[in-house]
C-alpha cells in the first residue's frame, strides 16, 4: 500500500479493526429497523460513515478502487427505485400506494414486517451511497483548490 | 379512480431517478425526450380526473386522520392544470434551450423533482406532507436557479437558499405548534379540532409563522428580497416555472389552503392579506419602472401581480376569490410566456438589457408577436385574459366598499401598462439595436410553447365566461366551504 496516501499507520490499523464493526452495526440497524429504534436512514448513514472513514484513513484512490463514484451513484439510484417500486407494487396489488402487500408479520420474528424491511433496504442504499458520493464530490473540490493555490501565489 | 392521484407524484420522481440511471450511458437525447413524455403523461392524467369531483386516495390503506391522504378537489384541480401545463410547455421549450448548458441530465432530473414536489403540495391532505413536498420543490429550485454556475447565478441561488430555508424552518415550527395543540397533522382533522376548540393563543403564533413562511415562498412584499435575483438568474424555463407556478403553489395555494381550510380566516388575517397584497402591488410596480434588465422587470411585475391575487383573497367575498383564482390562472399563462420569450430574446441577442435591444419585431417576428400578446394580457388590455381578472378583483373591491384598495388596483394597472409599454417600445418596436442585428427566429421547439401560451392567453380572455363557470367557480366554492372539506375527508367520523 502506498505510504504517501492517507494517514499514519496507527490510524490505518485502527480503521481496519473498526470497519467491520461499523458495517455490521449499520446492517444491524437496518435489518432490525422495524422492531428496534433505527431504520434505513440511520443505518445508511453508518454504512456511509464506514466508507468515509476508509477514505480518510487510506486516501481516495484505495476506496474508489472498491466502489467508484459512478458505481455509488448507480446503487444510489437503484435504492431509490427499489423504494419507489414498493409503493407502486402496493398500488398494483392492494389498490393503495405503499399498501403492505407482504402480510402483517408476527411478533419476535425478524423478517416479518411486510414491506417495511424492503423499504428500509431501499432507503439504506439511497442514503448510504448518496452520502458517500457527496463526500467524494466534496473531496474532488478539495483537491482542485489545493492544486491551484501555489499557482496563484506565483502570479 | 383515486388510484390516479399517487401517479402525479410517483411518475415525475421515477422519471428523475430513471433519467439519472440511464443518463450514465445516454446523456443528451434521452433526458429531453423522456421528460417530454413524462410531462405529457401528467397532462393526460389530468383529463382522467377532470370531472370526477372530490377524490381521496388513502395511502397504504390507513384511513384518515391516522394515515396520510391525497385529496383532489376543485381547487387542487385548478392548480394541477396550471402546474402540469406550464411544466409541459417549459419542457418542450427546454428541448432547444438546454443546448447552451453542458449538463442536460441534472437539469431535467431536478426539473422533474420540482414538478413532483409541486404536484405533491397541491394534492396533499396532510400538513406535514405538504411541508415535505414543499421542501422537495424548494430544494430542486435552489439548485436550478444556480444552474448556470456563474457568479451572479450562484449569488442569487445562495440568497434564495438562505431565505427559503429560513421560511421552511418557520413553516415547520408552525406545524410543530399546530401539532402540539391539536395532536394531528391531517388538515381536515386539525380544522375540526380548531372549530370545536377556538381561542388558543398558540394557534395565533402558528398563524404568524405560516404567514411569514408561505409569504416568503410567494415572494410577497416585505418578503420579496430573493425573488428578483432568483427569477432573473435562473435559466428561462426555470424562471417560467418559478414565476408561473412555484410561487403560486408553494406560496399562494398553501396560504389559501392553510388559512381558509385549516386554521380558518378571521377579520385580522383578511386585513393582513389586504395590506400585504396592496403593498406588493405598489412596491412591485414601482420597482418595475426603473429596471433595465427585462427579466428583472418581469420578476418585479410578478410581485405586483401576486399582490392582486392576495388582495382578491383578502377581500374574502366569493367575487374577490373568483377574481384571485382567475388571475392566478391567467398570470401562470402570461408570465411564463413573458419569461420564455425573454429567454428566446437573450438566446439570440446575448443581452437582457432594454437599452441594448430594439426592433426585435423585424428579426424575430413570432417571438415578438407572442411577447406583445403577453405584455398586453398582463397589463390588462381587453380582450386578453388579464383584463377580466383585474376587472373582477376591482369590482369585488368596490362592492366591499374598500375605496383605498380599489384606487391602488387601478393605479397599479396603470403602472403595469406603462412599464410593459416601455418594454415593447424599447425591445420589440423601434430601431434595431446594435446587438439585435445578428438575431434570427429561435428554433421550433422554443417557438411552439410561446405561440401556444399566446393562444391560451387570447382564448382564456375570449371564453372567460365558460372558464370561470367551469373551473374557477367550483374552486372558489371549495375554498370557502371549510366544513365541506372536513366532511369530504373525515366523513361522519
Amino acid at each position: 500500500m502506498d505510504k504517501h496516501t492517507g494517514m499514519t499507520l496507527i490510524v490505518k490499523m485502527i480503521t481496519q479493526v473498526m470497519i467491520g464493526f461499523l458495517l455490521v452495526f449499520g446492517a444491524y440497524i437496518v435489518l432490525y429497523g422495524h422492531i428496534t429504534p433505527g431504520g434505513g436512514f440511520p443505518g445508511g448513514v453508518m454504512i456511509a460513515l464506514a466508507y468515509i472513514l476508509l477514505t480518510l484513513a487510506y486516501g481516495r484512490k484505495v476506496v474508489e478502487s472498491k466502489i467508484s463514484g459512478v458505481a455509488a451513484s448507480i446503487v444510489d439510484d437503484l435504492g431509490a427505485l427499489l423504494f419507489w417500486l414498493v409503493g407502486i407494487i402496493g398500488l398494483y396489488i392492494g389498490g393503495r400506494y405503499f399498501y403492505n402487500f407482504l402480510g402483517k408479520g408476527e411478533p419476535f420474528n425478524i423478517f416479518s414486517a411486510g414491506t417495511i424491511i424492503i423499504s428500509n433496504i431501499g432507503i439504506t442504499l439511497k442514503v448510504g451511497m448518496s452520502l458517500y458520493a457527496i463526500f467524494l464530490a466534496l473531496a474532488i473540490l478539495q483537491r482542485v483548490v489545493t492544486e491551484e493555490e501555489p499557482k496563484e501565489e506565483g502570479e | 379512480m383515486d388510484k390516479v392521484l399517487p401517479f402525479f407524484v410517483a411518475i415525475p420522481i421515477f422519471s428523475a431517478i430513471f433519467m439519472l440511471l440511464i443518463g450514465k450511458w445516454e446523456k443528451k437525447i434521452f433526458p429531453r425526450i423522456w421528460s417530454i413524455i413524462t410531462t405529457a403523461t401528467l397532462v393526460f392524467l389530468i383529463s382522467l380526473i377532470w370531472e370526477k369531483g372530490t377524490i381521496i386516495h388513502v395511502m397504504g390503506g390507513w384511513r384518515p386522520p391516522y394515515g396520510i391522504i391525497m385529496i383532489k378537489d376543485h381547487l387542487s384541480l385548478l392548480m394541477l392544470i396550471i402546474v402540469n401545463v406550464v411544466a409541459f410547455l417549459s419542457i418542450i421549450y427546454s428541448y432547444s434551450y438546454i443546448t447552451k448548458y453542458e449538463d442536460y441530465l441534472r437539469f431535467f432530473s431536478l426539473f422533474m423533482l420540482m414538478l413532483a414536489g409541486m404536484n405533491g403540495v397541491v394534492l396533499s391532505g396532510d400538513i406535514f406532507n405538504l411541508f415535505v413536498f414543499l421542501e422537495i420543490a424548494s430544494l430542486a429550485s435552489y439548485a436550478l436557479v444556480g444552474y448556470g454556475v456563474g457568479a451572479e447565478e450562484l449569488e442569487a441561488s445562495f440568497k434564495y437558499l438562505i431565505l427559503g430555508a429560513f421560511a421552511s424552518l418557520l413553516i415547520l415550527f408552525g406545524i410543530g405548534i399546530i401539532y402540539s395543540v391539536t395532536g394531528s397533522v391531517n388538515m381536515a382533522d386539525i380544522a375540526r379540532f380548531l372549530i370545536n376548540n377556538s381561542g388558543n393563543k398558540a394557534v395565533l403564533m402558528a398563524t404568524g409563522l405560516f404567514l411569514f413562511g408561505f409569504g416568503l415562498k410567494a415572494g410577497l412584499v416585505p418578503f420579496h428580497a430573493w425573488l428578483p435575483d432568483a427569477h432573473s438568474s435562473a435559466p428561462a424555463p426555470i424562471s417560467a416555472m418559478l414565476s408561473g407556478v412555484l410561487i403560486k403553489v408553494l406560496g399562494i395555494y398553501a396560504l389559501m389552503r392553510v388559512f381558509y381550510h385549516v386554521i380558518g380566516v378571521s377579520e385580522l388575517i383578511l386585513n393582513i392579506f389586504l395590506v400585504i397584497g396592496s403593498l406588493s402591488m405598489v412596491v412591485g410596480a414601482l420597482m418595475g419602472f426603473g429596471q433595465d434588465d427585462i427579466k428583472r422587470l418581469f420578476a418585479f411585475s410578478s410581485i405586483s401581480q401576486m399582490g392582486y391575487v392576495m388582495v382578491g383573497i383578502g377581500l374574502g367575498t366569493p367575487l374577490g376569490i373568483i377574481g384571485a383564482l382567475f388571475h392566478l390562472l391567467n398570470h401562470a399563462g402570461f408570465k411564463s410566456l413573458m419569461f420564455l420569450s425573454s429567454g428566446a430574446i437573450e438566446d439570440e441577442t446575448g443581452t437582457r438589457s432594454l437599452s441594448e435591444l430594439g426592433g426585435l419585431r423585424q428579426k424575430m417576428p413570432v417571438t415578438s408577436a407572442s411577447s406583445v400578446v403577453g405584455a398586453l394580457s398582463i397589463s390588462g388590455v381587453p380582450p386578453f385574459n388579464g383584463f377580466w381578472s383585474k376587472l373582477i378583483i376591482l369590482i369585488a373591491a368596490l362592492k366591499v366598499g374598500n375605496i383605498w384598495v380599489s384606487v391602488i388596483i387601478v393605479l397599479t394597472a396603470f403602472f403595469t401598462l406603462s412599464y410593459y409599454l416601455r418594454f415593447q417600445k424599447n425591445a420589440i418596436f423601434g430601431d434595431i439595436g446594435k446587438k439585435v442585428e445578428g438575431a434570427r427566429e429561435v428554433p421550433i421547439p422554443m417557438v411552439v410553447p410561446l405561440v401556444l401560451l399566446a393562444i391560451i392567453c387570447l382564448l382564456v380572455g375570449i371564453f372567460n365566461h365558460s372558464i370561470i363557470s367551469n373551473i374557477i367557480i367550483p374552486a372558489q366554492e371549495t375554498l370557502l366551504d371549510r366544513s365541506g372539506y372536513i366532511l369530504s375527508v373525515l366523513g361522519n367520523l
